[in-house]
């Protein structure tokens, strides 16, 4: 296949970005993305050109480091999909594809298509943990947790913090990310002592990092490729509400 | 204060005002409706309103609170999500979201103004004195079914309220659907229905709301 790429170039934090045009003439439809983009970078290094610059590690869809827009959606907005995951097969010969980084405020551009999403390791770490003290590990099955609330949790809990939820987010909002964290540890025992000290400094530490709020436009469930469910904010909300209360 | 300073303390209060002021905007139309049993039901409903002397002003005082506050949030809020998206993607394509969402503080803002024109027809009575006849027997108050049918008789106050109750169907009809997840009583079930839901009650809103100006200029209700 032949694809008309318009990629976002961009040569630091603070310099000034513009979509710039390239050809690639040797696609194939079982390639991913990724793979893609790695061979329009050995033409570009071949002509002596500075390469795009991009995120990506596993390459299987779990660590949540590739984040690109591409054609305006994140991931590519193919359901519960990657950028790494994403093939070329779902691409036609000879159209155009636009290839931009996530924008917000709290996710700074460092280079082209990378940004740093350190801001969301700082809502993790205003209260994405427990701190209780456990001792020695315990006996087999003295703690139990019902299967459905186990579910729960893990659902919450599938979250790879790429960062797709504030980016195809209208407002940038980081809710769905924080929430995840919330209702992961709000249902289980061990996060429950320290539950509504979390929810207010999860939330109090995305606003100071400058996400925006949240005003219920879900795009952030259909953009990730987890698939976390926005009822975890409505859970985020009730702990809220439960923190007030003293 | 947490609950006025918070991202999701702001949001509760956006909820809950906005949810008063979905209750008054049914009542008000349960109210109106009167108008279709005739001119003593409409008078007897208006009159029944005035006899209630302070609660009147109670009220309406209440309301103007609900009403700053729902708009002085709403805009602070707004300001804060477009700063955090300084810089926009050049190619945006929504996957979930719609227009009715992402135009909340358009349609709110153009709601204030068709609210301040409403009171002005027919609370202030400044934009169309004409209308305004005393009821017989009524101690100097006015016939209120006189005043609503000659009030819709021109084609410009028909035409302002039907937009103004477009923006409504607008307004609700994303906002909701909002009120239940910022509470937190959306889950699993509730959320795949509640925005078509939404969709629906602000349709009934609309087409309740805009019956009254069009059967009263096309001559069915006079």
């Amino acid at each position: 296949m032949k694809l008309k790429l318009h990629v976002w170039r961009q040569k630091g934090p603070n310099a000034p970005g513009k979509l710039e045009t390239y050809e690639a003439n040797h696609v194939s439809p079982d390639q991913s993305f990724l793979e893609m983009l790695d061979e329009v970078n050995e033409v570009l290094v071949k002509e002596g050109k500075d390469p795009i610059a991009f995120d990506h590690d596993c390459r299987e869809g779990i660590c949540g480091m590739c984040s690109q827009i591409i054609n305006g959606m994140a991931h590519g907005g193919q359901d519960r999909t990657t950028v790494c995951q994403l093939h070329m097969r779902s691409f036609k010969d000879g159209d155009e594809i636009f290839i931009e980084p996530w924008k917000a405020k709290a996710f700074p551009i460092i280079k082209d298509l990378a940004v740093d999403r350190g801001n969301y390791d700082r809502i993790i770490q205003a209260g994405g943990y427990t701190s209780c003290h456990t001792g020695g590990v315990a006996d087999g099955n003295a703690l139990l947790i019902g299967k459905e609330i186990a579910d729960y949790s893990m659902d919450a809990a599938e979250c790879i913090g790429c960062g797709a939820c504030a980016a195809s987010c209208p407002n940038s909002s980081a809710m769905l990310f924080a929430s995840n964290k919330v209702a992961q540890l709000a249902v289980l025992p061990q996060g429950q002592v320290e539950a509504k000290r979390r929810v207010v400094a999860m939330l109090d530490e995305a606003t100071a990092c400058g996400f925006g709020n949240c005003t219920n436009h879900y795009e952030c469930q259909a953009a990730c490729p987890k698939g976390i469910n926005v009822k975890f904010i409505a859970k985020l909300n009730r702990e809220y509400l439960k923190a007030l209360l003293p | 204060m947490q609950l006025t300073q918070s991202s999701v303390g702001r949001k509760i209060i956006m909820a809950v005002t906005g949810a008063m002021l979905f209750a008054f905007v049914c009542v008000h139309l349960l109210g109106n409706s009167s108008l279709f049993f005739g001119s003593a039901a409409l008078n007897a409903y208006a009159q029944k309103l005035h006899s209630l002397g302070p609660v009147v002003w109670i009220f309406r005082l209440v309301m103007l609170g609900l009403f700053t506050v729902h708009i002085i949030f709403g805009i602070q809020l707004t300001l804060e999500n477009k700063a955090a998206t300084p810089d926009k993607n050049v190619q945006i394509k929504r996957l979930k979201t719609g227009f009715a969402a992402e135009t909340m503080v358009v349609s709110g803002l153009v709601l204030l103004a068709f609210v301040v024109y409403h009171l002005l027809h027919f609370t202030v009575r400044v934009t169309n004195p004409e209308i305004y006849v005393p009821i017989e027997g009524g101690h100097g108050m006015v016939d209120v079914f006189v005043m609503v049918t000659h009030g819709f008789q021109q084609i410009l106050p028909v035409l302002l309220y039907v937009i103004g109750m477009g923006f409504l169907f607008l307004h609700v009809s994303h906002g909701f659907q909002s009120l239940f997840q910022t509470v937190g009583l959306s889950n699993d079930r509730t959320l795949p229905v509640m925005g078509n839901f939404s969709k629906l009650v602000g349709l009934v809103l609309l087409v309740g709301y805009v019956s009254i100006p069009l059967l009263i200029i096309f001559g069915i209700v006079r």
